[in-house]
């Protein structure tokens, strides 16, 4: 793990539009069954234009982050010696089926962990106006033991 | 949700039983195909007492028993965990994942709701918060 990853900036992510089928889809493998994440009207009684993702479904537009971190030939990362310790969002709003959300990384701190390190990435992710819509941060154990 | 809550109050709860299929149902939704999550072999290889399911979809499922209750997954304003203990998904007998949601603190203008969650009395996410607007 390269230490020097701390504080590089990474481009934008290319686009991501939230499907409304994309939502239904990754709410039946969450357990998630409240209307709001499957029926529009349901949704839009609540005030939202179209059916509201669940929660932990940030993860999918910051996995395109982790995706450019792994990416970067210096990272000293291997995915399969990579364990997730901690996982947090911060939320503007919902995300919700019509959003197209960019994702931006940040690396905000490594430190060495055993043999490995302790990496902590945040990804913050806005919406089509630049307007925050959730910040994820994930710790990873590199290179750590298995839980 | 009731404006008047008590510390220590359970506000919902559920058992979500997990199958292999489960696991593949949300490797594909999530994008997520690590082989640890599908493939005893490669558990077996990396040490693994079993293919464990997502720590994301322990973390997702668990935080959904709470939703039909907030009535809008818009009032959630922090959720975090910390992935303590794997949950093994036997291929024929499956996991069950026990969620506790209880009221953990009562702030000025957001109400903290603390999850526990289990698998085979097992307690498998550490510090499982989350942070919800009362109104609004």
């Amino acid at each position: 793990m390269n230490p020097e990853l701390v504080g590089r900036s990474f481009p934008p992510t290319a686009p991501y539009l939230v499907g409304r089928e994309k939502v239904r889809e990754f709410s039946r493998a969450v357990f998630a069954t409240d209307p709001q994440h499957l029926d529009p009207v349901a949704a839009q009684a609540l005030g939202y234009r179209d059916v509201v993702a669940p929660p932990t479904f940030a993860m999918v537009v910051q996995d395109l982050t982790l995706q450019q971190l792994l990416a970067e030939p210096d990272s000293g990362i291997a995915l399969e010696r990579t364990v997730h310790a901690e996982q947090r969002f911060r939320y503007s709003r919902p995300i919700v089926a019509g959003d197209e959300l960019v994702a931006q990384l940040q690396i905000t701190n490594v430190r060495a962990f055993g043999k490995g390190a302790m990496v902590t990435s945040e990804a913050e992710v806005t919406d089509a106006e630049g307007a925050h819509v959730v910040t994820a941060t994930s710790v990873l154990l590199i290179g750590g033991e298995v839980a | 949700m009731s404006a008047e809550l008590v510390v220590g109050e359970v506000v919902a709860e559920r058992t979500v039983h997990l199958t292999r299929e489960a696991l593949v149902r949300y490797a594909g939704a999530s994008g997520d195909f690590n082989p640890i999550h599908y493939r005893d072999d490669v558990a077996a290889a990396v040490g693994l007492p079993g293919v464990l399911a997502h720590g994301m979809l322990t973390m997702g499922l668990a935080v959904e028993t709470v939703v039909p209750w907030l009535g809008d997954a818009g009032r959630i304003i922090d959720y975090g965990v910390r992935f303590t203990r794997p949950v093994v998904v036997d291929a024929e007998a499956g996991a069950d994942v026990a969620v506790v949601a209880k009221v953990g603190a009562i702030e000025a203008d957001a109400v903290r709701i603390d999850l526990t969650v289990t698998s085979r009395e097992t307690t498998v996410l550490g510090k499982a918060q989350v942070h919800v607007r009362l109104d609004g």
